[in-house]
């Protein structure tokens, strides 16, 4: 069971970054929710998301201490750093998000994730490099499954989207 | 792979009432159940349908009023102090012994309140959702695929027992995504509707429409008739889901999305050794009064859960008869309780 939160600024593709981790799930037959913030703080503050990928039926949608933080700000990044449970997992936005943890129950990696895509000229798509870092770090899902289940719901008149994807998804999965 | 479609649960509503044959929405935008206008407004056209933005949710009310009369299949959907403005077409709507399926998305209250997730209107929902002696049927869902399988439910249970039916949903199972298939559920049987005002081209006796009963003697006929079909309601219409209840020393008592935070914490008091267990109700009216009076004889106590500072609660207390003590724990204004909350309850009460 993956209990996953998301969180950064509105506009950064949080909400379809856990989109896309839910449907991978769906499509391999298992419980899966998704659940966004969606008050005041998702015009120009921050927005986050809970996503369950699980094989027993979901109780609370409501992740409130992730086994995996996807933090994409620094506000997220202060709120919820320490809610990761212990032996869990941090991937940290590093060209946005300068500290780092002091926690050592956890395992945290940084990933310059907005920079690489500006490098790569792919901006707006870090979201997609963080999932390319999340499948390199858990395992929760083959590369290859997540790539195809990703880029499948892409209609073929978007071709060039499905590239740009791909790419984002590879950077996130190779950065060392 | 499955064939499942992952959707928001407003979006599902929309869905769900198409599949159902609803083909008349009307209604007025309003966080957090916005989508399900939206997503009307965009299939409807598919379908030969009709989705109009009224005015006011005072307008789209009787809109309804006006398309139920017909027989068609119609919805109208909106938050907290939108159904509030569309009570005095609710009871024109139940008396004219009309269906037809009322969405709540609820929000925190009174007032305009907020825009995050509530169970507060439970009373206004089982009680006094429009003036005079009257219910409505009232349906919680707990799950995207229930809200789905309910939401289609609502529009037989309307049929057969001409009635409004509502959707009590809340802003978190509106705006959140799980699996759904709209393949899941069997339809029921619906009696013809010989009632309905649609035009005969002199073929028969025309129908009339009407909840004005100016003689008492009449009106007070019509209310008593309505409440034997209430009654027959209460026996049959009743559902409620119960986990790890059979040997359970505290029994957690909560709808909707709550039932799902407290399901979890039922799962952590087991692991910590307190003999937990959940009943959900799934229709709030008819409330599941028998089997919760049944379980008053096995269980110790009883701990309601709500989104609110406590209404369903005394539905428990009236359901039990007293029998044993009925606790409770809620958050209110938008505030979700944590399933650890949930739990330093249970074991608060169950010692």
């Amino acid at each position: 069971m993956y209990n996953i939160l998301l969180a950064g600024f509105g506009g950064q593709g949080i909400l379809f970054a856990g989109k896309q981790i839910a449907y991978a799930g769906m499509k391999s037959d298992k419980e899966v929710s998704w659940l966004p913030s969606y008050g005041p703080e998702m015009r120009g503050g921050t927005a986050n998301c809970s996503v369950i990928v699980s094989d027993e039926p979901i109780g609370s949608p409501l992740v409130t201490d992730p086994d995996i933080l996807i933090a994409l700000n620094l506000p997220s990044f202060e709120k919820f750093e320490n809610k990761i449970k212990a032996g869990g997992i941090l991937i940290s936005d590093s060209s946005l998000i300068s500290k780092k943890t002091d926690r050592t129950d956890i395992q945290a990696y940084y990933i310059p994730a907005t920079e690489l895509a500006n490098q790569n000229e792919i901006s707006g798509m870090a979201n997609v490099i963080m999932l390319g870092k999340l499948i390199q770090v858990t395992g929760i899902y083959d590369y290859n499954y997540f790539e195809e289940v990703m880029t499948g719901s892409i209609p073929p008149s978007k071709e060039r989207l499905i590239a740009l994807n791909k790419k984002a998804l590879s950077i996130g999965y190779n950065y060392r | 792979m499955s064939k499942k479609i992952l959707m928001k649960g407003n979006e599902a509503i929309a869905e769900a009432a198409i599949k159902a044959g609803c083909r008349l929405f009307f209604g007025y935008p309003i966080t957090p159940q916005t989508e399900v206008a939206e997503t009307f407004a965009k299939r409807m056209p598919k379908v030969d349908g009709l989705c109009v933005q009224a005015e006011s949710e005072i307008a789209a009310i009787n809109m309804v009023l006006g398309a139920a009369s017909t027989g068609k299949r119609v919805m109208t959907s909106s938050s907290s102090p939108g159904i509030s403005l569309k009570s005095e077409g609710i009871s024109y709507i139940v008396g004219s012994d009309l269906p037809c399926v009322i969405v709540n998305v609820q929000r925190g209250g009174p007032g305009l309140g907020g825009i995050q997730p509530s169970q507060a209107d439970y009373y206004q929902a089982t009680r006094a959702l429009g003036h005079g002696d009257q219910h409505i049927l009232v349906l919680a869902p707990a799950s995207i695929q229930e809200i789905a399988d309910l939401t289609m439910e609502a529009f037989d249970l309307s049929d057969i027992y001409r009635m409004p039916a509502m959707i009590l949903a809340d802003g978190a199972l509106g705006q959140m995504m799980e699996p759904v298939d709209f393949e899941a559920r069997t339809p029921r049987e619906i009696p013809e509707k010989t009632w309905a005002a649609c035009g005969h081209d002199g073929k028969r006796k025309h129908n009339i429409v009407n909840s004005l009963y100016i003689e008492p003697d009449e009106l007070e006929r019509t209310v008593i008739e309505r409440f034997e079909k209430y009654k027959k309601i209460e026996k049959t219409e009743v559902k409620y889901e119960e986990y790890l209840t059979d040997d359970a020393d505290i029994v957690v008592v909560a709808f909707g999305i709550t039932a799902r935070i407290a399901k979890s914490a039922v799962n952590a008091a087991r692991k910590k050794g307190i003999k937990a267990g959940l009943f959900r109700p799934i229709t709030l009216w008819p409330f599941p009064s028998e089997r919760l009076n049944q379980l008053a004889d096995s269980t110790k106590k009883f701990l309601a859960v709500e989104l609110s500072m406590g209404q369903m609660v005394e539905d428990v207390k009236l359901a039990t008869q007293f029998k044993k003590p009925v606790e409770f724990f809620g958050r209110t204004g938008g505030m979700m309780p944590s399933v650890n909350e949930v739990l330093e309850n249970i074991e608060k009460y169950a010692e």
